[in-house]
């Protein structure tokens, strides 16, 4: 029964975001053009140094918006609640912050899947680039290994719009700059300074992007690609726990200090 | 029998800015604004029994809202207990979920979502499918005066009356055995009020349900109360029938009391000047 009611509770979550997509339609043509563009306009960058340099490039601009839509899902959820006015009833209502959160994330994997894959068929189309040589199965492997890592990340940002109403969304967008600039997303890691490089290490889309590249551009296989796969795993799992104890923390002040209800 | 809620000693404090930038202070220090500490609420105990229409009636910013929020497990008090239904609401929060629910001043919708799909999101939240939400949503819409043809307009396209309309509907579609309504009819035509007022005669006397309002409007607390707890500055400086209340003052007045009579009485301010005092 508990089980069931957390199902139905989960329902709800995921058919809200498809709703709020389809009232907001216009917003969401506006911003996947925008982003076919960026994919488009990296991508181009790349034609003067041959067509390798145009694969990388634009697989850094598909997986980074991939991620960005993942951690901003997830990491605005309680901003976009806040502006909507809905935050405390939704707080209020008789299930688990796991399933409140766990489903935002569901939700946000699949909206990210299907706007990424757009933005794949439109990006190929545009340089004839063949996915002939990809390994799909193993990039989309990555994406969801991947998603582990980022919904934990996510779940960190999300708590800082409840420790701050005004400062805490600032914040989530200080941290998602942060890892594009050290993950190598359009550039080998080896360029960063070194003070910089530790960041890199610990930023799950730095593997993320070595192993979608290693998919997609060198066709390796899921067996091969073994122990950066391991490594997003492990962090997914360690990263997933932690965001939700944190968010739980996070919640608990919140509720102490009154900021739940606060706008702004 | 046991009440459906007991309050008992329960106080709540914030931390607030103490004010803007002062003109030639360096800007530097709007960043870490100074604080200052709001008493919310002092102290406050009551007993609620099953099925009453308890009212708390008090100017804007006495304190009625952040009592309610923490009734609601939204806010955890500094100092004291609520229990509902003997279930105390900081321990057992996700089994005091599923009894209550609130309608707030303010309208918490997804605006552009329709009042359907709004009432269908609550409604799952609070394990009812579909089709038992739609049944159970038109029924109590209808109820309230709420025009059919408009239940799949966005909540923005919707006036104020009729927002509230749908706020109520969504609180009663889960049979909460307490209701917490948190000036439902603030800023609502006249004939919006008194369809919301009556429904809420209409479901306390229906389904015996226990019902906490809160309200600066003396007509509305008179109408629908029980009892009457009157708050100040986060106390509670009475707690009555709105009759006895009344009476206790002409007694000792002679002629008649209103309930301003009472509040002038017992805190010195006249109502306008309390409501002055906290905008």
């Amino acid at each position: 029964m508990r089980i069931s009611r957390e199902l139905r509770a989960t329902y709800a979550f995921v058919g809200r975001q498809f709703n709020l997509v389809k009232r907001y339609f216009n917003w969401e043509v506006v911003f996947l053009f925008y982003s076919v563009i960026n994919a488009l306009t990296i991508g181009l960058i790349g034609v003067t140094q041959g067509p390798e340099a145009v694969l990388y490039l634009t697989v850094g601009a598909l997986l980074w918006g991939f991620l960005s839509v993942l951690f901003h899902e997830v990491g605005e959820s309680v901003s976009w609640e806040r502006w909507e006015g809905t935050i405390e009833y939704t707080f209020m209502a008789p299930i688990r912050r796991l399933t409140h959160l766990g489903w935002m994330c569901i939700f946000a994997i699949i909206y990210g899947t299907i706007r990424t894959g757009i933005i794949l068929a439109v990006v190929a189309f545009f340089f004839g680039i063949s996915l002939k040589g990809a390994n799909l199965g193993s990039g989309l492997l990555v994406l969801v290994c991947s998603s582990l890592a980022f919904i934990g990340l996510g779940l960190m940002a999300a708590v800082l719009p409840l420790l701050s109403p005004e400062r805490g969304s600032q914040a989530t967008h200080i941290l998602q700059g942060l890892i594009l600039l050290v993950s190598g997303v359009y550039y080998e890691i080896d360029v960063l300074p070194a003070w910089l490089k530790p960041l890199s290490v610990i930023s799950p889309a730095t593997y993320t992007l070595k192993a979608a590249r290693a998919a997609l551009l060198e066709g390796m296989s899921i067996t091969a690609l073994g122990p950066e796969m391991v490594r997003l795993i492990v962090i997914g799992i360690i990263l997933i726990p932690l965001g939700l104890f944190i968010f739980n923390l996070g919640e608990r002040y919140a509720m102490r200090s009154g900021k739940l209800a606060r706008n702004g | 029998m046991e009440p459906a809620l007991v309050c008992s000693a329960v106080s709540k404090k914030f931390k607030e800015d103490a004010g803007g930038r002062k003109p030639g202070e360096k800007w530097w220090r709007g960043l870490r604004p100074k604080k200052k500490i709001l008493y919310a609420v002092r102290e406050v105990s009551f007993e609620v029994p099953r099925g009453q229409i308890f009212g708390i009636l008090g100017p804007n910013g006495s304190g009625k809202s952040t009592l309610i929020r923490i009734i609601s497990t939204l806010l955890i008090p500094d100092n004291g207990r609520v229990f509902i239904f003997g279930h105390d609401v900081m321990e057992k929060r996700l089994l005091v979920r599923r009894m209550i629910n609130r309608v707030s001043v303010e309208a918490a919708f997804f605006k552009k979502l329709s009042s359907y799909e709004n009432l269908i999101y609550a409604a799952r939240l609070y394990d009812l499918n579909a089709a038992q939400a739609r049944n159970r949503s038109r029924e109590i819409l209808e109820r309230l005066g709420f025009p059919e043809k408009k239940i799949y307009t966005p909540m923005e396209n919707l006036s104020r009356g009729l927002q509230q309309k749908v706020a109520v509907a969504r609180a009663l579609l889960t049979s909460p055995v307490l209701l917490l309504l948190d000036e439902p009819t603030t800023g609502l035509d006249p004939k919006s009020k008194r369809d919301v007022q009556n429904f809420i005669l209409e479901v306390q006397r229906e389904h015996d349900t226990t019902i906490i309002l809160t309200t600066h409007d003396m007509e509305e607390a008179e109408k629908l109360c029980r009892r009457l707890a009157i708050i100040e500055d986060g106390g509670f400086v009475a707690l009555d029938t709105p009759a006895n209340l009344k009476d206790s003052l002409a007694s000792q007045n002679g002629g008649e009391a209103t309930l301003e009579d009472v509040f002038f009485a017992l805190t010195g301010k006249g109502w306008e000047e309390a409501q002055k005092d906290a905008d």
